[in-house]
């Protein structure tokens, strides 16, 4: 890869202080949009720039921008979602412990292009270093004239607060977010109207991921035109990726969408292939709530190309033998690694996590960690695998909020993709509890296991 | 008021105001194709959209933007589009989803309706009915509570309650101060008052009406009666805090219970105060209106009124008519 956009500085000392960060080009792009570009300009460019939501839905932000609605006499509000609690990810921790003033500048750009006379960067609870690093890094911009009245001589006003959250991964979802801030509960609201027309104290908000507004600094920096040169087709630009699982070296990596998952694995530059020689067996590409596919469909598609970590190349083949980009919770599984335990695992999590506000995400999360449990521990029946299917077809779209969806397709793919190994946990019960299945099929070829799998 | 749209529901067209919701529009035009709301209450505001029984299929979004919406959406809280068509009983994907839901509001419910006083009245048994499943395919332990007492005429059974959150609305909105609200989250949550407060305010038994199921229930009731034994008359008293127009419940000459006039959907008339609630079970206390009407599929009009005449399977059948002798010729004496 050329050149880093958002680590590019990440090895140097004390990069977390403002001189330094000062000292490296930081704060440039403050002072360019201030002093030459209309806010609608800051909009165009970010538009140009093809970014996409990178926490997870992949919207392009420049048409979230634009969406904005600006009725007179109402203020407007940037949110930055740094709430990040999904299993597998965690870029933007990385981010905010390492380079705070990367943030704290995206977000005075983005707010200054919104409108925004206040913002807030909603920081997950469990992240204590994280809010006090944020909070130091805000009283050192504010110092040197980057944030309160009238930054650097414009007349433009922003004030920028920290706000931690109660540790609650529902408080991801955007408008669950905007609720905790008001100090409500945070549960989801029932859409329309969008946080766009109605959004934090009913004015008009717009909720973006760390790493979305972090990616506007160099999007500004270097012109729109240039960072969506970078990247692949519609996915531009670079993607924070959280590598975790059997690796040689998990990490924090930044790459270029495009690379191939195959190069991302095993190339020296990433991470390194697969820990203490073992095989790769499955991969979950983009956090705990996007499908898992095993070592074969996540290497070459259907139609044979290789996969490549985009947008689109990664949801080739829809939910049948496709996933998603995600926010990029890259978790690899060896053939040491149990599939069963794992959902169990991500079903666990949901459950627990559920806001309990609709009644099939409340109920259904619940009932599949059950049966699942009861597969993994060796109570499990035949019948358990369908009864899982449907349960989690019947939560999906039905559910306020997206987590219901969430909670549905790591179970519904793990089924689809490893049903022989959950099958096996119900006929070899007693094995199942010493041992794993193994790697099987799981990455063979794909022409060997296309026929009697994926053509029913 | 600006123009009325047209929404079609399973082929019924019908023109409402804007701004209202599908639910509303599919009430107006009645009948089969409404479909059922566990935790919508038009009289609440906010409420609804959490239950998801509701959910209905947008096929076409509109006149101007025909896309259909790409997922099921909840017909209570969706507004109506100028032509706009929507499926409910009509389209299978619903009836299914449907299906789900019921079954999710079902696995952690006790299902101890032989002993529940809302049975016969209640909206989860109806839907149960109608939607449900005859079995359950869920086989661990279920959720239970503690019974609690907030305030001395109410109590709450939390194990029966479906999390329509119907009461908490009606404790934000109709008392001044709120004491009353939901703690925990996912399927451990449960609706509780501040440190087992009781509620004191006038219009707290409302939160008994709005109940969808047998989770808040009049403890001056409490097992005295079957809802079917009973016999609901409307009456009205000139009461000081509310309009009291109320639903009296006859078992011969006594009144067991005092409730507002529910509609067909469960949706009370009007708000009735405690004093009207609780304190006023004489006949001298009120004014009789006369009997009120009772759909003849409840299980409330069994015993009297329209089932008096033998069913329709039993005058068809000569053993039966032979076995019924005795029934019928009392029915007749009447």
């Amino acid at each position: 890869m050329t050149r880093k956009l958002l680590l590019e500085h990440i090895q140097v000392p004390d990069i977390h202080t403002f001189d330094v960060y000062r000292k490296h080009g930081g704060y440039r792009a403050i002072e360019k949009v201030l002093k030459g570009m209309s806010p609608d300009d800051v909009v165009e460019e970010v538009k140009k720039s093809g970014l996409r939501g990178r926490g997870g839905a992949g919207f392009p932000t420049g048409m979230k921008w634009s969406f904005l609605a600006k009725p007179e006499g109402k203020s407007r509000y940037l949110v930055c979602n740094a709430d990040e609690s999904e299993p597998g990810t965690f870029k933007d921790r990385y981010l905010m412990t390492y380079l705070p003033h990367l943030l704290i500048e995206g977000m005075i750009v983005s707010s200054f292009a919104l409108g925004a006379k206040v913002s807030y960067i909603y920081v997950r609870g469990e992240m204590m270093p994280q809010i006090r690093i944020l909070e130091k890094a805000i009283a050192e911009a504010r110092n040197a004239g980057f944030l309160g009245k009238n930054i650097l001589g414009s007349g433009y006003d922003l004030e920028l607060y920290v706000q931690p959250g109660g540790g609650a991964y529902i408080c991801g979802e955007e408008t669950a977010l905007i609720e905790s801030l008001e100090g409500k509960r945070g549960l989801p609201r029932i859409k329309p109207p969008f946080p766009a027309i109605s959004g934090l104290w009913a004015c008009p908000t717009v909720v973006n991921n760390v790493e979305s507004i972090a990616a506007v600094v160099p999007i500004i920096n270097d012109g729109g035109d240039e960072y969506a040169k970078r990247g692949n087709g519609r996915s531009t630009g670079t993607k924070l990726i959280s590598a975790s699982g059997n690796l040689m070296k998990p990490g924090v990596y930044e790459i270029e969408l495009g690379l191939p998952v195959e190069e991302f694995i095993y190339s020296d530059e990433y991470c390194g292939g697969i820990a203490n020689g073992k095989r790769l067996k499955a991969v979950v590409a983009g956090g705990s709530s996007v499908p898992i596919l095993p070592a074969n469909l996540i290497l070459k598609t259907t139609s044979g190309e290789n996969r490549l970590m985009t947008y689109e190349s990664l949801s080739d083949g829809g939910f049948q033998t496709g996933t998603m980009l995600g926010s990029g919770g890259f978790i690899a599984f060896d053939e040491d690694a149990c599939i069963v335990r794992n959902t169990w695992n991500f079903a666990r999590f949901y459950h627990h996590e559920s806001c309990g506000q609709c009644s099939p995400c409340r109920e259904g999360t619940g009932w599949m960690e059950k049966v699942l449990h009861r597969l993994e521990y060796g109570h499990g029946q035949m019948s358990d695998i369908d009864l899982l299917l449907d349960v989690s077809k019947k939560i999906e779209g039905n559910t306020i909020c997206p987590l219901g969806d969430a909670a549905a397709w790591p179970v519904a793919s793990a089924i689809r993709h490893f049903r022989d190994e959950f099958e096996w946990h119900v006929t070899h019960p007693k094995e199942a509890m010493e041992r794993n299945y193994g790697l099987a099929n799981y990455a063979n070829p794909l022409s060997q296991t296309m026929q009697n799998v994926y053509q029913k | 008021m600006s123009e009325k749209v047209k929404i079609t529901i399973d082929g019924i067209t019908v023109e409402v105001e804007p701004g209202t919701t599908i639910l509303n529009a599919a009430r107006q035009i009645g009948g089969d194709i409404v479909p059922p709301a566990m935790c919508y209450y038009s009289k609440l505001e906010g409420s609804g959209g959490k239950c998801r029984t509701c959910l209905v299929k947008v096929s076409k979004g509109s006149e101007k933007d025909p896309r259909p919406m790409p997922k099921l959406v909840a017909s209570c809280r969706t507004g109506v589009m100028d032509g706009m068509e929507v499926q409910n009983i009509t389209s299978p994907e619903v009836i299914e989803a449907r299906k789900g839901i019921v079954e999710f509001l079902l696995i952690n419910h006790p299902l101890d309706c032989p002993i529940c006083d809302q049975a016969g009245e209640c909206d989860l048994q109806n839907l149960g009915y109608e939607h449900g499943a005859a079995d359950t395919r869920y086989e661990f332990d279920r959720r239970t509570f503690e019974k609690i007492d907030i305030g001395d005429k109410i109590q709450l059974h939390m194990t029966r309650c479906i999390l329509c959150y119907r009461c908490v609305f009606t404790a934000d909105q109709l008392t001044n101060n709120r004491v009353h609200g939901i703690l925990g989250r996912g399927d451990a949550s449960e609706i509780s008052t501040y440190i087992q407060q009781s509620i004191t305010n006038d219009f707290s038994g409302n939160v008994i009406d709005v109940c969808p199921v047998g989770a808040l229930t009049d403890k001056t009731f409490r097992f005295k009666n079957r809802v079917w034994f009973t016999k609901p008359v409307d009456a009205h008293r000139d009461c000081p805090t509310c309009k009291g127009k109320v639903a009296l419940w006859y078992k011969g000459e006594e009144v067991l219970r005092v409730t507002g006039r529910k509609d067909q959907y469960g949706e009370v008339e009007d708000f009735i105060c405690n004093a009207c609630r609780f304190d006023h079970k004489k006949t001298s206390d009120w004014v009789i209106e006369g009997p009120r009407h009772i759909d003849r599929t409840s299980v409330i009009s069994s015993n009297h009124y329209e089932t008096l005449q033998p069913l329709p399977v039993i005058q068809k059948n000569k053993t039966l008519m032979e076995a019924n002798k005795v029934e019928f010729e009392r029915t007749k004496k009447i």
